[in-house]
């Protein structure tokens, strides 16, 4: 596969790879993405808008510059807390995983970065993965983030995004961290021709953490911890759907996680409301609601990558892989599609061992390695 | 000069609100309801910031001045002050993260910020291009931005059946050519027919959008264009807010069908 390098969230020449529940591939243009769904299916996306988690600064102790990247929280509420990972100085042209190292972080270090002051509570089983506490009100903490904040970079871009690059044409709460790029391939007129074939559309909210940090002790606990919500109306419509035996379609590996999550939590149903997902999908997970999914074109070993061997088995995603390469696919944020339809094999028959397997295999780092004083 | 003799620029179209006053009631449609006032801080933008607070609504405000906002903050400690300028483009998002991040959502958005144009008012022909330029940046591409960088949020209001708003403030300048009025008049003719052409084509998605003409009222921005007006003709800003308020809260008083639909599928 190849980088897309061009910030365009829905290119005229974007396509989609996809593999019916039979493991049959075959390709189309992105756009044609709605003639893929059924009258009665829902359609899931992840409505967070994307934080401008990069704030560079200075670390007060040392003088020396920072650059902290907001990588995830344990509520969609406050603004207070987050865990964060910290490099050394750099920008976004030298790629994560070379950047320098930050200087070492204590607990109760403070750093400056623009208006906003915080100080690191503790370290998170990393010396530079952080909890760290903004100084301030609830107001002046949003302002310094939406003043000083910038969009999270990447080096296979050759200019710096700016924050309307990274917000899906759905987005709405500005909670995540990484735009949800699955939902770029969205706009509102594919929304009104689902609208019209009786395909139904609703939102999830769900904290997008970093996707990579450039370090692989850190990335090796990829996804964070993140917290979601589901609305009532995504609920009803889940519920329904069930219940009529129209297809639950996830926009993307957050929206999967979540509803997965939420599944094993309550033996399948779906209810509304706020919550934590904690789980990883893999090729052991059985899914309880997810019928199919549109994601990015992932590369093994990452974990949306894994969350992908959830749907179809590893002879098919070999086969994915070599159909990606051999037709110059586009990976990453600003790139090509893949769909992909649960394998028939991957039925839904769920116990209760299930969920408790998914609960202990939390990905969650832990936050008491190093407590503060 | 009688500028402004419009009250009511409702939208011709099918969907258009029986636009009934409701005063403060205990089933009042505006309680709790997150809004999002530009050029809050003075003028008709304040005085609407009063009046949905006092109705119960969350309230923030955007202006561009940080000591008025801060000075609106400390009047009115309920509301949410931001600091913005809707005319840049720089500014949307920003704006809208924080207003989202202060309010959880929204569910009505009043693009009220106006920038009148040249000062004094001049005839067309001698208006500075770059005056026109920001006229169009602050009354007709700021609304456009703002509602589009808050489009997800409000049609997630929607689909949970709260009714989503978009108030677009209006002025018969906008129907009528006045001379010496080109650089506003152009450009809220321009925000009537977006918002006539959105409201259509958001329908499907429970958002209805609104152009209001509130009429000539005493308030900077008309001291400015009509320095010498018989101020006790005009209309009082807060009385003009209070009309403004009755109308979005009739139509927040209806509920969308397409979220009825839902429910009703779902539960049958």
């Amino acid at each position: 596969m190849i980088a897309a390098h061009l910030p365009i969230q829905r290119p005229s020449n974007a396509k989609v790879l996809i593999v019916d529940g039979q493991g049959n591939i075959e390709h189309r243009a992105r756009s044609e993405f709605a003639n893929l769904l059924r009258p009665g299916d829902v359609v899931v996306a992840n409505d967070a808008a994307t934080l401008p988690a990069s704030l560079s600064g200075q670390h007060s102790r040392t003088g020396r510059r920072i650059e902290v990247r907001l990588a995830g929280r344990d509520s969609l509420d406050g603004n207070r807390q987050f865990s964060a990972v910290v490099f050394g100085e750099g920008n976004f042209r030298t790629p994560t995983e070379d950047r320098s190292k930050p200087p070492e972080l204590n607990c109760g270090d403070r750093l400056e970065l623009g208006r906003l002051r915080g100080t690191v509570l503790r370290l998170l089983n990393h010396p530079r993965f952080i909890s760290l506490q903004f100084e301030g009100s609830p107001r002046e903490i949003w302002e310094g983030l939406a003043r000083h904040g910038r969009p999270i970079q990447y080096a296979h871009l050759p200019t710096p995004l700016a924050v309307w690059d990274t917000w899906t044409p759905i987005a709405g709460p500005p909670v995540a961290f990484e735009p949800p790029s699955a939902g770029f391939v969205l706009d509102w007129s594919m929304l009104a021709s689902m609208s019209a074939r009786k395909i139904r559309f609703g939102t999830i909210t769900h904290a997008a953490g970093l996707s990579s940090t450039g370090d692989p002790e850190l990335d090796a606990l990829l996804p964070f911890a993140e917290p979601y919500r589901i609305p009532r109306s995504t609920s009803l419509m889940i519920k329904h759907a069930q219940a009529s035996h129209g297809r639950i379609i996830a926009i993307g590996t957050t929206v999967a996680r979540a509803l997965e999550h939420t599944a094993a939590m309550f033996d399948g149903v779906v209810p509304f409301g706020e919550r934590l997902a904690t789980q990883r999908l893999g090729a052991s997970s059985r899914l309880r609601v997810v019928d199919a999914i549109l994601s990015g074109t992932h590369e093994r070993g990452t974990s949306h990558y894994e969350l992908l061997r959830a749907f179809v088995d590893d002879e098919i995603l070999g086969r994915i892989d070599k159909e990606l390469n051999a037709r110059d696919y586009r990976t990453h944020e600003f790139g090509d599609s893949v769909f992909l339809e649960r394998a028939a094999n991957r039925t839904r028959p769920l116990g209760p061992a299930i969920c408790r397997r998914m609960t202990v295999n939390s990905s969650t780092p832990s936050v008491s390695a190093k407590e503060c004083a | 000069m009688n500028i402004h003799h419009k009250t009511v620029d409702s939208i011709p179209s099918p969907l258009s609100p029986r636009l009934t006053p409701t005063g403060a009631h205990p089933c009042n449609p505006l309680t709790d309801i997150r809004v999002a006032i530009t050029g809050g801080s003075s003028g008709l933008g304040l005085s609407l910031v009063r009046e949905l607070l006092n109705r119960g609504a969350k309230v923030a405000l955007v202006a561009r001045c940080r000591n008025r906002v801060e000075c609106v903050v400390q009047e009115l400690p309920p509301a949410h002050g931001i600091v913005g300028d809707v005319s840049r483009k720089e500014d949307i998002h920003p704006i809208t993260m924080q207003i989202l991040g202060a309010l959880g959502g929204l569910d009505v958005l009043i693009n009220n910020a106006s920038d009148l144009g040249p000062i004094p008012l001049q005839l067309l022909a001698d208006t500075e291009c770059e005056d026109i330029e920001r006229t169009l940046a602050t009354n007709l591409l700021g609304p456009f931005r703002l509602t589009k960088a808050m489009l997800g949020s409000l049609a997630a209001s929607a689909r949970e059946g709260r009714v989503a708003v978009v108030v677009n403030v209006s002025s018969d300048a906008a129907v009528h050519a006045y001379s010496r009025w080109g650089a506003y008049g152009a450009s809220k003719a321009a925000l009537l027919h977006l918002s006539r052409i959105w409201n259509e084509e958001l329908s499907l998605e429970g958002v209805r959008v609104l152009s209001i003409d509130p009429g000539d009222m005493d308030t900077p921005l008309h001291a400015a264009a009509v320095p010498d007006a018989d101020r006790s003709t005009l209309k009082r800003p807060e009385v003009a807010a209070r009309e403004l308020a009755d109308m979005v809260a009739a139509v927040l008083s209806r509920r969308t069908p397409d979220s009825d639909a839902i429910v009703q599928e779902a539960i049958g």
